[in-house]
């Protein structure tokens, strides 16, 4: 008997949930250009979410080119500087080494300065030999690649290690602020879908108050006037949810093409990574979720004032 | 089933439309209640339904305070009570079957059910031919009729009804009439207000007669 009651409970929510999308159906016009707006709203972060993604997901890549420069002190002869270099060699957390000696880095210097003549009047050479480390892209937490600094630092033949990651940890930091602001966005956005829902449930509402009149005058609760407009606001989200993660996939379709061009420019093997699947089910459940609040809370505060009279 | 101690309405604007009303209609009675245009037969009608709320005074339907029901229980109590209106009250998207299927659907009935109680409901009107059409399609007395189907539909203990016949030519006003006298016959309470003196007063029913507010006397009718 409770079973039966339950199918009975179940198949009256199946027929008002088809009833209230044959309903929407029904005005095709407005009903597209409320499933736009809601897409449209949930589109926007979620493409910038997806960019985002990428750029984190580049900037991981980019991990193995950090290296740290270690200026060895003035004194340090060729000799000294080949033995530090095999020996950082052995560490476990440096992947590679190379040493480059003062001449060279002099010469290197005159090649790009040409600033030969000037350098001529030196009386003795004042760059200094460099050890260049590849720490292990493993240990690549600041604090852990910090710590590895102030080790070699410490070292009697260092006079100074510089970590040449700078500009990697900016773009980080660019990142993050990123992804703050794509937090706030989508928050706001959330909210303007929450409201526009909330709206296009208020006027159903108020399109509809003789017929409530009418429910309720022959007995029916308000779960049972309430039902008709959270299933409504349930598709308008659903779908609207739909709208948005095809706006996506088609907005990452076109800048597909130029990010490519970019990256063979750059010899990257960079692609664009599409979130698609999972975008597909977090963007109607999001729309759904905020359908149904929005209808919730236009009924809550519409419906009781519609008595009969 | 009706009864009413010492009942006062004041709408808002301190308009007092009923005055210390008291009377008692019985289990499986039929009456009629008349009086001039603004003397308080709506309001009364409102009172039972709990559309309005007395100011004052004790209304008891069917063994229930409505004084004492709280605004959740209100449509558990409506269903109780069989509504027929002047303007039928219909919905005008459904179909006929629809419309009279309404109370059903909101019990919670199945499927079967629900067809099985419909037909019989509109068979009792003479409108089973109909059920598909919607109610614009329809003449204003057959929208009548749709109305009392619907209020009847889930056996009410309780029916009632404002100037039904309100306007209906006079042969279509004994059809409702007699149509009410049925419903009565099987044992349901029915409780019509109307203007319509001139056919009532071929009926045997009590009247009950409101001046100003006030009950103004009641009387036996018998041919
Ligand atoms: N919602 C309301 N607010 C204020 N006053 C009201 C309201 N409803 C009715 N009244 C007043 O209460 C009085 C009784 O009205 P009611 O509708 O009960 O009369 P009635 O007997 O049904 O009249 P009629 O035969 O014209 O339908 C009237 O004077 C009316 O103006
Ligand atoms: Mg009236």
């Amino acid at each position: 008997m409770i079973n039966l009651n339950f199918k009975n409970y179940l198949l009256r929510h199946l027929q008002v949930m088809l009833f209230t999308l044959g309903r929407i159906w029904r005005q095709p016009l407005a009903s597209l250009m409320t499933f736009m707006v809601i897409g449209i709203a949930l589109a926007l972060p979620a493409s910038l979410y997806v960019l985002l993604k990428n750029i984190e997901q580049v900037s991981t890549q980019w991990d193995d080119v950090a290296q740290i420069s270690l200026f060895l002190k003035q004194d340090i002869n060729d000799q000294k500087a080949q033995k530090l270099a095999t020996e950082l060699k052995a560490w476990p957390e440096i992947t590679n080494v190379s040493y480059q000696s003062a001449s060279k880095s002099l010469e290197e210097f005159r090649k790009l300065s040409g600033l030969d003549s000037l350098l001529d009047t030196l009386p003795t050479n004042p760059l200094p030999a460099v050890v260049i480390v590849q720490p292990d892209g493993k240990n690549l937490q600041a604090d852990v690649i910090g710590d590895l600094v102030s080790r070699l630092e410490a070292l009697p033949d260092v006079e100074l290690a510089q970590l040449d990651m700078e500009w990697l940890q900016r773009l980080r930091s660019i990142n993050e602020t990123g992804q703050r602001g794509i937090s706030i966005l989508g928050l706001l956005l959330s909210l303007s879908v929450l409201l526009v829902i909330g709206n296009t449930i208020r006027l159903a509402i108020l399109n509809q108050q003789s017929e409530i009149r009418v429910i309720k005058l022959v007995g029916g609760t308000n779960t049972f006037i309430r039902r008709p407009f959270l299933y409504t606001g349930f598709w308008y989200g659903t779908l609207g949810g739909f709208v948005a993660w095809i706006t996506l996939l088609i907005t990452m379709g076109l800048i597909n093409g130029p990010i490519n061009e970019l990256a063979s420019q750059y010899n990257s093997q960079f692609t664009l990574t599409w979130l698609s699947g999972s975008m597909m089910l977090f963007l109607p459940f999001t729309g759904m979720l905020l359908g149904v609040m929005g209808a919730w809370l236009a009924v809550g505060r519409h419906l009781s004032a519609i008595e009969p009279t | 089933m009706i009864k009413f101690t010492d009942v006062y309405k004041r709408y808002t604007n301190q308009y007092e439309a009923l005055s210390g009303l008291s009377f008692e209609l019985m289990d499986g009675e039929m009456a009629f209640l008349t009086g001039h245009s603004g003397a308080g037969k709506s309001t009364l009608l409102k009172l039972i339904a709990l559309i309005e709320r007395a100011s004052h005074g004790q209304v008891l339907v069917n063994n229930q305070n409505l004084t004492r029901l709280p605004p959740r229980k209100i449509p558990y109590y409506r269903r109780q009570i069989g509504l027929v209106f002047q303007d039928h009250n219909l919905l005008h998207d459904r179909t006929v079957f629809d419309n009279v299927a309404l109370p059903l659907v909101i019990a919670g009935e199945n499927h079967r059910e629900i067809g099985r109680r419909v037909r019989a409901a509109l068979d009792k009107v003479g409108l089973l031919n109909k059920e598909r059409n919607l109610p614009i399609a329809l003449s204003g007395g057959e929208q009548q009729r749709v109305g009392i189907a619907r209020a009847v539909v889930n056996r009410p203990p309780v029916l009632l009804a404002d100037e039904p016949t309100g306007n209906l030519d006079p042969d279509l006003s004994r059809d409702i009439m007699h149509l009410f006298e049925q419903f009565n016959q099987v044992g349901v309470t029915v409780f019509i207000a109307t203007h319509d003196l001139d056919l009532i007063k071929t009926m045997p029913y009590r009247q009950v007669i409101l001046h100003k507010g006030r009950l103004s006397q009641q009387t036996e009718h018998s041919i």
